[in-house]
């Protein structure tokens, strides 16, 4: 045990004490914020500077009219068809909208010409505004007034409130719970496959190097593996935990920031809650009604639980396929498997369990062990029943229990093998025949 | 010391060792020779407990060989490895609380021999900073830092320059001297007939003879005698092709069934003899007989 810890102690300080470590911890929190501010701001410089376009609109059925944007103006002057497109092609005109006459039960032929392929944006603006001027059109053809239908347009928000055997009511919005599951499986995603390949390196190394056999004279092979996956599983959350503490403080200064900036209502409703019920909500407040009706202990001790056992999980199988190989590029054939089921758990998660986190397939993908800790943080923020929690959970213990067993049994022999490639067929071999 | 009784080794349908026996004696120098693959560095990795022999009984101070053992070896294996990343003093702290010492312990230890091996001034550098013979001599301390009383040296001197192979050869002494048991496995005979009290040859998976530097070349005199004869007063016979020089005929002759008197007599009656002497084989020669005897039968 005491040898176990060395170990941990070796690796976790040899990784702290690097300065990469203290680069990447301090920028990668503020890479993302970065990288995200210059596309806003290029965006929005672009719209400063664009030139207006111009759009000639040839309507044979003189009945369409199109509202000009900051980017584009729409000109009605009366051109024919090759006129305009003569315009196009001196340049006069960005675009010509050209509209034929037609029946209005059945709008065919309208074609954009422009010098270059036309955005998605304007072909949406294009289509949403004809659309509706021929709806109307319509409705007024068959008696309805347009006014009325405008008068009776209303817009629809469902508040969805869960309500519990005590009678408590919890607030949901399905987009935060989505982005929360979003974020937790994804972070736990990178988590393994970042020190998860740490941990191969580390054994390459020490195999490479010819460490390893003076290390396993003073120890056993399966504490020095059990003490490196557990000393670098140590350098990330130390990792994470910065990351939080300098995340939150970020976010925290600039909410702050912000705050002075809110609009009052916004500020009242957010102070005090029962003034809030009888206005109107903004959406603002809703979303912090919601993030305070989310169960975060539970959230934060489940993140926890499958962010280790999924790191204890794989990290033992990263640690016998660098046993097993002699340099990392010849790692690359074992690791198919090991990162077939990581992405089949990342995809489930967009595919199927922030989708519907109750159907069938999320079931079993929050369960399997392989694929349940990235999985099952989809389903925990929308909450999940406590057995199949209990379940998963009991499945991962005994799946990282499983492949650290199997991966110590490959390790220890593989680590002291030089000079022979491995098959599968070896490694199945050194699991078989290893006391 | 070390006793082996009938230790076997297989990997799949490869013979590692087969029925080895070996007696190491407490505070003598045995020299581990064969060549490679012949199995050295199996039966090395089974007293360290690196891997589990088949079948056969290994025992240091008549116990039954244990994990509490770990403590009482040093080690050092022939493909030598360090962290290249990490500083000498880090390094040697970390084998040496590895092998059980205290932090304090390990600490006084290390400093001690950082100022014998006059490396003291390098503490605070990295391993890839240094050039091979240095991390030599960093490793040479980390095997023997926990002053274990068996000592097991793989080709201890590959990688240092002449004075500093006389210098670890001159501590491996002291440590004789101090009562450390060492067992020695080189290709370098010469350090092998300076160092060694003991020797057991090990020959695909086998052993092949063991015992005294001196038992083993008695068994192996070729009772062959080097002979000089000066300005000789008869023709010296063709088939013993002599060598001459300066009017001095050197050659070697069997002694076939005679005794060394005989065979002396004979000689004087061509001439004056400089110089009768008996053969003796070096460690050298016996080995690669050996070897070339065991490839052929």
């Amino acid at each position: 045990m005491d040898k176990i810890w060395l170990v941990i102690k070796r690796e976790y300080l040899a990784r702290v004490k690097k300065k990469s470590f203290l680069l990447a911890t301090l920028l990668t929190p503020l890479i993302f914020p970065a990288i995200m501010g210059v596309f806003v701001w290029i965006s929005l410089e672009e719209k400063d500077t664009q030139a207006l376009r111009i759009i000639e609109v040839v309507d044979e059925n003189k009945m369409f009219f199109l509202e000009s944007s900051d980017q584009y103006a729409f000109s009605f002057s009366d051109t024919d068809r090759e006129e305009a497109k003569q315009m196009v092609q001196e340049g006069d005109r960005y675009g010509f909208l050209f509209i034929p006459e037609f029946d209005l039960e059945n709008p065919q032929g309208i074609v954009f010409y422009g010098e270059d392929n036309p955005s998605m944006n304007l072909i949406n603006y294009l289509e949403n505004n004809l659309k509706k001027k021929i709806e109307e059109q319509r409705l007024f053809e068959s008696g309805i007034d347009p006014k009325i239908i405008n008068e009776v347009r209303t817009t629809v928000d469902i508040k969805s409130i869960t309500l519990d055997e005590k009678g408590d009511e919890t607030i949901n919005n399905a987009t935060v719970n989505y982005a929360l599951g979003f974020l937790t499986g994804f972070l736990i995603y990178i988590f393994i496959f970042v020190y998860g390949n740490q941990i191969m390196q580390g054994v390459i190394e020490e195999k490479s190097s010819r460490i390893v056999e003076i290390l396993v004279s003073s120890l056993k092979p399966f504490q020095l593996m059990l003490g490196k996956i557990v000393g670098i599983g140590a350098v990330g959350l130390t990792q994470f935990l910065i990351w939080v503490v300098l995340i939150g403080t970020l976010s925290t200064i600039v909410m702050g920031y912000l705050g002075m900036q809110m609009p009052q209502q916004t500020a009242m409703e957010m102070a005090n809650p029962e003034l809030a019920n009888s206005m109107p909500q903004s959406d603002v407040s809703e979303i912090i009604q919601v993030i305070s009706g989310i169960d975060f202990i539970g959230l934060v001790l489940s993140f926890l639980f499958y962010f280790l056992g999924g790191y204890l999980l794989y990290g033992a199988l990263f640690a016998a396929i660098g046993s097993a190989v002699e340099a990392p590029s010849e790692a690359q054939q074992f690791m198919f498997p090991v990162t077939i089921p990581l992405i089949v758990a990342y995809m489930g998660l967009f595919v199927f369990v922030l989708n519907d986190p109750n159907s069938n397939t999320s079931f079993w993908l929050s369960i399997i062990p392989l694929t349940s800790p990235i999985a099952m943080m989809g389903r925990v923020s929308y909450g999940v029943p406590w057995t199949d929690l209990v379940l998963s959970m009991g499945l991962l213990i005994g799946g990282f229990l499983f492949t650290t067993w199997m991966a110590g049994k490959i390790y220890r022999i593989g680590i002291l093998m030089h000079g022979t490639k491995p098959s599968y067929k070896t490694l199945w071999k050194w699991i078989r025949t290893s006391q | 010391m070390l006793q082996i009784k009938n230790l076997n080794k297989s990997y799949g349908p490869n013979r590692a060792l087969t029925a080895i026996d070996l007696s190491v004696p407490k505070g003598v120098i045995f020299g581990l020779l064969g060549p490679n693959g012949a199995g050295k560095t199996t039966l090395i990795r089974i007293i360290n407990q690196i891997i589990e022999g088949d079948s056969g009984e290994i025992l240091i101070d008549k116990q039954k060989l244990n994990p509490s053992h770990i403590s009482k070896i040093g080690y050092l294996p022939e493909e030598r490895g360090l962290y290249k990343k990490m500083k000498v003093w880090d390094q040697l702290i970390y084998f040496a609380r590895l092998k059980g010492l205290s932090n304090y312990e390990a600490k006084s230890r290390i400093n001690q021999w950082l100022e014998k091996l006059e490396i003291g001034s390098w503490k605070e550098k990295k391993i890839e900073d240094l050039s091979k013979g240095m991390a030599q001599k960093v490793q040479f301390i980390s095997t023997i830092i926990h002053e274990p009383p068996l000592l097991i040296l793989d080709e201890p001197f590959s990688g240092f320059d002449p004075v500093n192979a006389e210098l670890i050869k001159n501590e491996i002494l002291e440590l004789k001297e101090n009562g450390t048991t060492v067992i020695l496995s080189t290709h370098r005979m010469e350090s092998v007939e300076l160092l060694c009290d003991q020797v057991a040859m090990i020959n695909r998976s086998k052993k092949i003879l063991d015992g005294t530097i001196k038992e083993v070349k008695k068994s192996f005199r070729p009772e062959v005698y080097s002979i000089a004869i000066e300005e000789p007063h008869q023709l010296i016979p063709q088939e013993w092709t002599a060598k001459e020089d300066d009017g001095t005929y050197y050659f070697t002759l069997p002694l076939s069934g005679k005794s060394p008197n005989e065979l002396l007599n004979e000689l004087m009656q061509y001439g004056q003899v400089k110089k009768f002497q008996e053969v003796i084989p070096s460690m050298e020669e016996i080995f690669i007989h050996q070897v070339k005897t065991a490839q052929n039968g």
